[in-house]
């Protein structure tokens, strides 16, 4: 297996092994904007796996959006309130829970993955931006649709609770 | 497949690119101190070399060789990462833009591009956001106020005009049908009557002013300068910075500066195409082109700069979200529509024509606003005679 590994297998396990790293520091670092660059990492390489994978228009939009919008608005956000930054232990009693939710979302993940595609080896071939704009708009149109209605309901929530009067 | 000798072109290539940037930084810090100075009536900098052109490189000397001081209230790691966060991306948004025309030697096609992704545009606008982290790093490590309200200013300036900018792209690509920096380029060629280049200026001149604008916005150029508005914040985000790392932001503004020229190039001025005047120069004379149009709109940047006093803050934010993005979504929304249209109407026609008529509405909005807010300010001030 490690000896027929080709240049994309080799990239695709490096950067798998940074994201997971990096994903370990997010959830162990004491200082808040430390986590957030850490953050960075994981979203970084996720978006490079994608442009591995060959879908070159997902990895960049993921780089754009997660680490380039959403991961700077977080850090926006530390810096805007005046939260504690580092030293205070950021913990509180719900580790086992969270541990256990962690862990069945890991697990059912996986059981999931390995139930559909098991051992079947994916050729991989570069997909056009064409292409995940005619998929969106006709197989996934719906999904895509509640996707925005989704989205407009968090961005009416948040004016509601930032408006004052 | 990829031999030997095509890794050494890659190599010479991104060299190539690397000096053109780091020469292209020097001249325009030296090309915009001198053009300031002269709208100013000053005389700017003459001393070091012919007209003072060496003055980018002997300041660039000095802060290499001063002295690095590290205050105690920062947050080391991230204190050092945040220059280099600045530099990286500017540097690597320049690899997508094309700068000539490919030629041969030999059977091997050698591309004037360092690398041509399907998403080119996309790569561009990704390290155009990925620039913001040195920023709110540089601000949030220095462990100080001025730096960190550099920094809040900056980010939430950036992330909003980002948008229009991003909306502004879109239409470009909306109306050229790729995503590629080298086929925005190739759909920009021939021309109308036979004289007029079909640059995409003509067709999208809407989008073309609300990406300058958007532009002067996400390189902090002023008059969009608050981040680093010397008046009220000392420095801004970089001012507990020194030496080499101070020279790394200082470096990184201008590149973003020429990078940002070199995409408006690109995307509406018709990239290296030009008329083949000069055969005999082959492949030189379209990437002399380039670099024409290209200190073009960076002399449009120093213009600005000279001429437009630094707006304030809310004003900052009013244009942002409330003219140039609404704008900007109405025209994406026309230029999709344009698309659509059946092939028999004269789509080119209808759009110049609609632009022309965008603009003009988009600059008595502007003038409104500017006109409305200058009479609430008198009136406040209770000078009331004036108005």
């Amino acid at each position: 297996m490690i000896l027929a590994a080709t240049g994309p297998e080799i990239a695709f396990w490096g950067f798998a092994v940074v994201a997971g790293i990096a994903g370990f520091f997010v959830v162990g670092s004491r200082n808040v904007v430390h986590a957030a660059l850490y953050l960075v990492g994981v979203l970084g390489s996720v978006g490079a796996i994608y442009i591995v994978l060959g879908a070159e228009f997902v990895g960049w939009v993921q780089i754009l959006i997660y680490v380039g919008a959403i991961v700077v608005l977080l850090l926006f956000g530390i810096m805007l309130t005046k939260a504690p930054i580092g030293g205070v232990a950021l913990d509180n009693n719900q580790r086992p829970v969270a541990f256990i939710v962690a862990a069945t979302t890991f697990g059912g993940l996986t059981w999931i993955i390995w139930r559909t595609f098991g051992g079947t080896r994916i050729r991989l071939s570069p997909t056009r931006t064409a292409q995940i704009g005619n998929s969106l708009f006709t197989h996934f149109v719906l999904p895509f649709e509640a996707v925005s209605v989704l989205l407009l309901a968090a961005l009416v929530g948040a004016i509601v609770l930032a408006r004052r009067d | 497949m990829i031999d030997g000798i095509d890794v050494l072109i890659m190599v010479i290539k991104v060299l190539v690119v690397f000096g053109f940037l780091l020469v292209s930084v020097l001249l325009t810090i030296w090309a915009e101190r001198r053009i300031v100075a002269l709208m100013q009536q000053r005389i700017g900098p003459n001393r070091v070399g012919p007209f003072g052109v060496l003055q980018g490189l002997a300041d660039g000397i000095k802060l290499f060789f001063k002295e690095d001081v590290t205050p105690t209230n920062v947050d080391r790691s991230v204190y050092f990462l945040a220059p280099v966060a600045a530099l990286l991306p500017a540097f690597l948004a320049f690899a997508v833009v094309p700068v000539g025309r490919g030629f041969h030697i030999g059977h091997r096609v050698i591309t004037l591009h360092l690398v041509d992704l399907n998403v080119g545009i996309l790569f561009f606008l990704a390290m155009g956001s990925l620039m913001v982290y040195g920023i709110v790093l540089a601000g949030w490590s220095s462990g100080s106020t001025y730096p960190l309200l550099g920094a809040v200013r900056s980010t939430a300036q950036m992330i909003s005009y980002e948008i229009g900018m991003g909306l502004s792209v879109v239409s470009v690509v909306l109306w050229s049908g790729t995503l590629s920096t080298s086929g925005i380029v190739d759909a920009q060629s021939g021309t109308w009557f036979g004289f007029v280049p079909r640059w995409f200026i003509i067709p999208q001149l809407p989008a073309l002013v609300m990406f300058l604008l958007g532009g002067l916005a996400e390189t902090n150029r002023a008059p969009f300068d608050l981040p680093e508005a010397e008046t009220e914040l000392v420095g801004g985000y970089h001012t507990e910075y020194t030496g080499i790392k101070f020279a790394m932001f200082f470096l990184a503004e201008y590149l973003h500066v020429i990078t940002t020229s070199a995409l408006v190039v690109t995307l509406f001025l018709g990239g290296w195409r030009g008329p083949n005047i000069l055969p005999f120069l082959g492949p030189l004379l379209f990437v002399g082109y380039f670099l024409a149009k290209l200190g073009l709109v960076i002399f449009l940047f120093m213009w600005a700069r000279a001429t437009i006093p630094r707006i304030r803050y809310d004003r900052l934010m009013h244009l942002g979200w409330k003219v140039l993005i609404p704008a900007s979504l109405v025209w994406t929304m026309i230029t999709a529509a344009m698309v659509v249209l059946p092939q028999e109407v004269n789509r080119t026609t209808l759009i110049v024509v609609v632009g022309i008529v965008f603009e003009v509405a988009l600059i008595v909005w502007l003038a409104r606003l500017t006109t409305t807010a200058l009479r609430r300010g008198r009136l406040r001030r209770g000078d009331s005679h004036v108005v």
